[in-house]
């Protein structure tokens, strides 16, 4: 029984603004949600912190929505609640896709789109499809909402923009142009994480992203550059090889994720021709 | 803290980051729910709260609060999926059956009639070492014919008068 106990303490905040009181008036505070990240961690003997949030009861960041031209999904929208939004399967079915292969039912039952974020993971299955819709993400803090373009967002392996005292509310997503196209390869479809994870759109501008190589989600300005200036996909992928730097993990190898990723941008071309 | 187990409410007075696991193994002795991996990637931890498939392993207590939580043994044992298990030979060692069952039991209830791919993808997240799955998928499909044979809607018992 590794369950996290004594010395551990959880809050559990009723309002945002009290949610927001416990991250400034306690410093090293963990949000918690889905708990489809801390929890492993726990259990493998991490200690992402001693002191708990959990936000679950912020029912208003459950809601998805739109507001003028923007789909609003609230940070503690579940996968399953990405896959059945009549708006999410409507603007930005490339998120659907990538909600469906995350984990089993039990996982996107759990799991949520703001935990995705914040984890900060390179291997976030929902972050290249936020990279090349070009979102936003909310941050709520002392001094009232923030936004960030997503693509700005992380400075690093694990590291965000975010501040302690600021909890990411909602990712806003502006009207996608074109075609959508999402792939993710792990060791299987269910359960796995990725080994690369791909998201494309096709349309009068071409944007590419991909996940697990780099130390971040990446978007590929210099192979959206040969794309979008007419050049062919063989040149485009010279100079993926340029932009990518993956690495051997326990998940994978670099070559196999170079090879990988040519092949995922290479099929998406064509696909979406 | 309060919620209810089984269609019963009970009060639990535990740490709120326990895993809802090993509050419903040690507090209330219900061993049903069994831990596999611990890590939320097997499934054998599987229970419903307010009807939806979790893991409870990765489920601090403290978020049951005043929710509906139902585990292998709030099943009647009689249930058409624990019958169609047996049936159709979907447990060998057993430890992933009730996670399987749990998991499956909206797919058997919902009067839609699942596709194999359907069965395939809700069990997805529920690993199994012994059976190689397809009689877990058979006891499924199985439970749901079993389910729902007495609420044969009109339509299909005038097709099946033309068959006849």
């Amino acid at each position: 029984m590794r369950t996290p106990t004594a010395p551990f303490a959880l809050r559990r905040a009723r309002t945002l603004d009290a949610a927001l009181k416990i991250l400034r008036e306690e410093p090293g505070t963990v949000p918690i949600a889905g708990c489809t990240d801390v929890y492993v961690a726990l259990e493998f003997g991490g200690t992402p912190g001693t002191s708990y949030l959990d936000l679950t009861r912020l029912s208003a960041l459950k809601r998805i929505t739109t507001s003028g031209d923007k789909l609003v999904i609230g940070a503690l929208a579940t996968y399953t609640e990405v896959q059945k939004s009549r708006f999410v399967r409507a603007r930005l079915p490339m998120l659907v896709e990538a909600a469906r292969l995350v984990g089993g039912a039990q996982i996107q039952n759990m799991g949520t789109v703001g935990g995705n974020l914040a984890n900060a993971s390179p291997a976030g299955d929902t972050l290249p499809v936020f990279a090349v819709a070009d979102a936003d993400v909310v941050l709520a803090g002392e001094g009232g909402e923030r936004r960030v373009p997503f693509n700005a967002f992380y400075t690093g392996y694990r590291k965000s923009v975010r501040r302690p005292d600021e909890l990411i509310v909602a990712v806003e997503v502006p009207p996608v142009t074109g075609k959508q196209w999402f792939r993710k390869v792990g060791t299987r479809a269910a359960q796995a994480i990725s080994k690369v994870v791909f998201a494309g759109v096709r349309g009068p501008v071409t944007k590419l992203a991909l996940g697990s190589v780099a130390p971040t989600v990446v978007r590929l300005p210099d192979t959206e550059m040969v794309l979008n200036g007419g050049g062919s996909i063989d040149d485009a992928l010279r100079a993926l090889a340029d932009e990518i730097r993956p690495i051997d993990d326990l998940r994978s190898t670099a070559a196999y994720r170079r090879s990988v990723a040519a092949n995922l941008v290479r099929q998406f071309w064509s696909e979406t021709a | 803290m309060k919620f209810t187990l089984n269609g019963t409410p009970r009060e639990l007075d535990a740490h709120p980051l326990k895993r809802l696991l090993d509050v419903l193994r040690e507090d209330f002795s219900l061993t049903g729910t069994k831990e596999g991996c611990g890590e939320g990637e097997c499934g054998a931890c599987t229970v419903l709260v307010d009807g939806q498939p979790v893991v409870s392993c990765l489920m601090p207590c403290a978020q049951a609060e005043g929710c509906e939580v139902t585990t292998i043994e709030g099943l009647s044992g009689d249930h058409p999926l624990q019958r169609a298990m047996m049936r159709e030979v979907g447990a060998q060692c057993g430890i992933c059956t009730p996670g399987v069952i749990l998991a499956a039991h909206a797919l058997v209830e919902s009067t839609r009639k699942p596709t194999l791919e359907r069965v395939r993808e809700a069990l997805a997240g529920n690993l199994c070492r012994c059976t190689g799955y397809e009689a877990i998928h058979r006891a499924v499909l199985s439970a749901h014919a079993e389910r729902h044979a007495n609420a044969t809607s009109p339509a299909t018992a005038v097709a099946h008068e033309k068959e006849a």
